[in-house]
């Protein structure tokens, strides 16, 4: 576990090149700061100032080394590194409303960019004209797209909207790709096609995310629920709603956990199922402070029952790493289907990266398994499920940190 | 913008109301939606049988009704339960219930909220104790982001 706090204001969005020592993060104003690491320390060495207004999406291209940035004026970039200056390209997406997010397809022929003008744009790059193209994708979206994310073949896009749904579109552009082989998604895919809508859950989707294999999407909406479905002839279901607040982001470790953040300021593990159809909170991932319970006076017991009622000795002090809500989680190692290292940013102004053992989530899957598969009295599970918890405290704890 | 410092006296129009894109909820059907039977609730009351009751009351909420009688109705029925039972059975009932219904628990106690009587506020709040004690802070989120209340 290391964390660095950047700024002082929050981290509006960041990203990681390929080899993972520089990262580009946008410090809540209009510019793109890019760090590089040096040891154990972060020093900034570019600066990106095109945008007008706030930078809400950034997304680099491990492959072909660029960079896309969309901001609330509108507009997108596509920055290329020439020597060591970073030059930007305009993007003409045709929007009337702010761009919210943008990601580059896994080959990193296209792009796409969801905004307040209740579209997607998808940009491609057109060779004779030598210049952006976009299309867009309209119905049926009826409020801002808040989140996107691609799935390995290329062609669909997960997208999470304001109008409570987590729809599988088609991006399937003719002029830069073969026509795409049949998914458990379905099987013809013209362009902004929908293959799979939401239903259930309510609540603004903040987060999305294909699992590796691109048969499952999660995601997290704004009810406090996060919710996977499966691909397939009608595609299944299953949503956990959680005691917590809402959560922001969310990705996949493995074909069959999550990990989640948001509002609480700690990620969280979930695993998912799919034989029992069922998702459960698998425990946070956070350190829990080390402070020892300092005893109360009685004065501060009167204290307490008069100004809150209540005798808790729980002090008003975030006990997370990060002290305000993260908004973004990005994968660091591993990729999506074994996961070992994961980064969050916030609205602290901090970035966190975080180990995880794939051993670990193999352990408590199992356990998992194991607590549904014997019959247990009712009391047990609680039992085992605090062991569990404690146990996963512990081995997070002990995993040597081989950052700084 | 700050609303005080800028005449804004000529909105008198809602104009969103005029958008044609505008998003309007999905119209679902809400012909069986009836709410609890308050007579047969009130006959468990006087019985005694106070659990049953309220799980009575809990079942059929009125939901997808646009009708505002309906959901009067049944929030009188719930509130009628809430309040006839002891503080120490608060615990017991909540614990008996599944997420769905604490969730839908949590919407009644908050349209409780809403419209306070003599005695209504203190027992909601005990209920509300109990309910949040299970259900978490993801209860009451739900109940601020539902579109469809009760």
């Amino acid at each position: 576990m290391a964390y660095h706090s950047f700024l002082l204001e929050p981290i509006s969005c960041h990203a990681w090149n390929k080899d993972r020592t520089q990262i580009a993060l946008c410090p809540n104003n209009h510019d793109v700061h890019i760090y590089k690491k040096a040891g154990n320390s972060w020093t900034k060495t570019h600066e990106l100032k095109e945008h007008n207004g706030q930078v809400t999406g950034i997304d680099w291209a491990p492959e072909s080394n660029r960079i896309v940035t969309c901001g609330t004026d509108r507009n997108a970039y596509v920055w290329t590194l020439k020597g060591d200056v970073w030059k930007p390209t305009l993007v003409i997406l045709r929007i009337n409303r702010a761009a919210r997010c943008v990601k580059w397809s896994p080959k990193e022929n296209k792009f796409a960019v969801g905004s307040g003008s209740r579209l997607i744009s998808v940009c491609y790059f057109e060779q004779e004209n030598d210049w952006w193209v976009c299309k867009h994708i309209k119905k049926p979206i009826r409020s801002t797209i808040l989140c996107l994310d691609w799935h390995p073949n290329n062609i669909l896009l997960a997208a999470g909207s304001c109008d409570f749904k987590c729809r599988i579109f088609s991006a399937y552009i003719k002029e830069v790709e073969e026509k795409p082989a049949p998914t458990p998604w379905g099987s013809k895919m013209p362009f902004g096609e929908v293959m799979f809508e939401s239903t259930g859950t309510a609540g603004w989707v903040h987060g999305v995310c294909f699992s590796d294999s691109g048969n499952r999407v999660a995601w997290a909406s704004h009810d406090s629920t996060v919710a996977v479905a499966e691909g397939g002839k009608s595609a299944v279901v299953t949503s956990l709603t959680s005691e917590t607040l809402p959560l922001l982001c969310v990705t996949f470790i493995t074909e069959n956990s999550l990990v989640a953040a948001g509002h609480d300021c700690y990620p969280a593990l979930f695993v998912y199922d799919a034989g029992k159809g069922a998702i459960t909170f698998g425990g946070k991932l956070d350190v829990p402070k080390q402070s020892a319970q300092k005893g109360m006076t009685a004065r501060e017991r009167f204290q307490n029952l008069d100004k809150k009622a209540t005798s808790d000795t729980k002090e008003a002090v975030l006990e997370s790493l990060h002290k305000n809500s993260i908004s973004q989680i990005s994968l660091l190692d591993g990729g999506k289907a074994k996961c070992t290292k994961f980064c969050t940013t916030g609205m602290d102004g901090g970035m966190a990266i975080w180990d995880v053992k794939v051993k670990l989530i193999m352990y408590i899957f199992c356990f998992v398994q194991f607590s549904w598969a014997t019959v247990i009295p009712n009391k047990m599970p609680k039992l085992l499920k605090s062991f569990l918890l404690s146990s996963l405290f512990v081995s997070v704890f002990n995993s040597p940190s081989n950052l700084p | 913008m700050a609303r005080n410092t800028l005449p804004s006296r000529f909105r008198g129009l809602d104009i969103d109301e005029y958008d044609e894109n505008r998003f309007v909820d999905e119209q679902d059907e809400a012909a069986e939606q009836q709410g609890p039977d308050g007579a047969e609730v009130d006959a468990l009351l006087r019985r005694g049988e106070m659990i049953t009751a309220f799980h009575i009351a809990l079942r059929n909420p009125p939901i997808n009704s646009k009708n505002p009688a309906v959901k009067e109705r049944a929030q009188a029925v719930v509130l009628r339960v809430l309040t006839s039972f002891k503080s120490s059975d608060i615990e017991p009932a909540v614990k008996s219930l599944d997420r769905n219904g604490v969730d839908l628990l949590m919407k009644y106690i908050y349209r409780g909220f809403e419209k306070p009587s003599d005695n209504s506020s203190a027992i909601l709040l005990q209920w509300h104790e109990k309910a949040f004690a299970v259900g978490g802070l993801g209860s009451i989120v739900r109940v601020l982001t539902a579109r469809k209340s009760v």
